[in-house]
């Protein structure tokens, strides 16, 4: 299983898109994350993290589940329905610029859930998307506004991001689905 | 947030919801669970998801409902179903139609599922038998009355971090009981130590053998208990005499803030509704810190909200069989 990106590359990654949000947002101020559960939110804890460090500032960071609004939901013909979690966004998402940070962009029906159910909190002045990777093969009309790595895959390819904090290690590899 | 179980599995392997006796332990945890998470939607601006969207739920009350109905209502109209209600004051029930029939009418307009409360028991397996929709047990005469006992689990876990462990008191009109039934059910499959008390004329016989220790005494149940239940005395349902009066019943059984002294310090108060005030519960105690009644209700939502996704989820595998 080909690893694309490990620990150190991770970090410098993540380094990088903060300095990038920084520059095009000229600064933090009404800026906050918001994770898509479970591994986005956990990336938005770091980036947070890493933009506090730039800035002196502190970010505000949300988790937000999307199970509810899955386009899929109820049309699975075998296998279990996910796993419903809570969404926690502590404070009023209204006229600030949320950034969205997911682990893997792919057919982009997980961003346009993620959308709408932002919407349902409030009214943003900005939504901008993060991504750790970009995979391709989009099915809607979704691009990212910042990107960790773009990695041409194969639709027979899948793509694992593990994090230290729900994983036990920092890494992202490519396998094929019959390995 | 309560983190310490975690349900091993992700769906209800059923169409239907008729009783806590179908379920398993890590059924009921994972009911809990999407429950903890469908809370939070009630606390967001729009209450409102897109989970059961183009999906149709008849809410048919053959019994007189506001708590129990007006919290399914809400919780379907929460996830996006379209929702209907049918009272059988309203219905063709009056003009002589029978269960089944007006079930199968229901049916041949397709609904995906019916939440039901009716006053035979075992209405609601009837109703599983014959229809396609998933069947939702929405309280069945003296039988079960499932969300209930789910809401009341949810509650007490929201205060105790736990169940396994906890001593819970039961008390009041045991024998007409559909909420005692689920509840000892449910309390006693997650590992708590379940007490039931009440007047000997209204102890449901064989009680004893569903795990649970029975007293007459309402001091001894209520003796260093985590949670006190005071169950309502039907008296609807009473043909004949169980005791005196309601002033003696009150004397001997009812809860007060002298009998609830022998409670741990940190005892909650619950009460599945409606109150008789002055009957199984004193107005001190309904209204005082120890209740969570009212948080009983607001719970109910949520829960119920878990019972509908899941099983619609559940209800789409048994048919694409």
């Amino acid at each position: 299983m080909p690893v694309i990106m490990d620990a150190d590359r991770m970090g410098r990654t993540l380094t990088r898109i903060a300095h990038e949000i920084v520059e095009r947002n000229r600064g933090t101020e009404r800026l906050a994350l918001v994770g898509i559960r479970t591994r986005g939110d956990v990336l938005a804890k770091r980036l947070a993290k890493v933009l506090e460090q730039i800035t002196n500032e502190p970010v505000r960071t949300g988790a937000l589940d999307i199970t509810l609004y899955r386009d899929d939901l109820m049309r699975h013909v075998v296998g279990p329905q996910p796993l419903v979690r809570r969404t926690e966004i502590p404070f009023s998402i209204d006229d600030q610029k949320i950034l969205l940070i997911d682990d893997v962009l792919y057919t982009g029906r997980t961003i346009r859930a993620a959308l709408d159910a932002l919407i349902d909190f409030g009214r943003p002045k900005e939504i901008q998307l993060v991504v750790l990777v970009d995979r391709g093969h989009r099915e809607l009309p979704i691009k990212a506004d910042y990107v960790g790595k773009n990695v041409p895959t194969s639709l027979q390819e899948s793509v694992q991001v593990r994090l230290s904090e729900t994983d036990g290690t920092d890494e992202v590899s490519v396998s094929s689905e019959h390995e | 947030m309560i983190t310490q179980q975690v349900a091993p599995i992700s769906k209800l392997r059923h169409k239907d919801l008729l009783g806590i006796s179908d379920l398993t332990r890590d059924e009921i945890l994972l009911i809990l669970e999407t429950a903890e998470a469908m809370r939070e939607i009630g606390e967001r601006p729009i209450k409102k998801v897109p989970a059961l969207r183009g999906k149709t739920v008849v809410n048919l009350f053959f019994e007189a409902s506001t708590r129990t109905r007006t919290s399914f209502e809400i919780a379907e109209k929460r996830l996006s179903a379209d929702t209907l209600n049918i009272a059988a004051g309203t219905s063709s029930v009056v003009k002589g139609e029978t269960l089944v029939d007006t079930a199968l009418n229901l049916e041949a307009m397709a609904p995906d599922m019916i939440v039901v409360r009716h006053a035979y028991s075992g209405a609601c397996h009837l109703l599983s038998r014959i229809c396609r929709a998933g069947i939702i047990n929405a309280g069945d005469g003296m039988h079960e009355h499932p969300t209930q006992a789910l809401l009341d689990a949810f509650t007490i876990r929201e205060h105790k971090k736990r169940i396994a462990g906890l001593k819970v008191a039961i008390i009041g009109d045991l024998l007409h009981s559909r909420v005692l039934r689920s509840n000892v059910q449910l309390l006693t499959k997650l590992g708590a130590e379940v007490w039931v008390s009440g007047p000997p004329t209204l102890m449901p016989p064989g009680i004893e053998r569903e795990g649970v220790r029975t007293t007459t005494s309402v001091d001894e149940a209520v003796e260093g208990a985590d949670v006190v239940m005071l169950l309502r005395v039907q008296l609807e349902r009473m043909q004949g005499s169980f005791f005196p009066s309601l002033r003696e019943y009150f004397t001997v059984f009812g809860m007060t803030r002298e009998r609830l002294r022998r409670a741990k310090q940190d005892v909650i108060i619950m009460h599945p509704g409606p109150m008789n005030r002055g009957v199984e519960i004193d107005s001190e105690v309904a209204d005082g810190p120890y209740s969570v009644i009212l948080e009983q209700v607001a719970n109910g939502v949520a829960v119920r909200m878990a019972v509908l996704y899941l099983l619609a989820g559940g209800a789409e595998h048994e048919t694409a069989v």
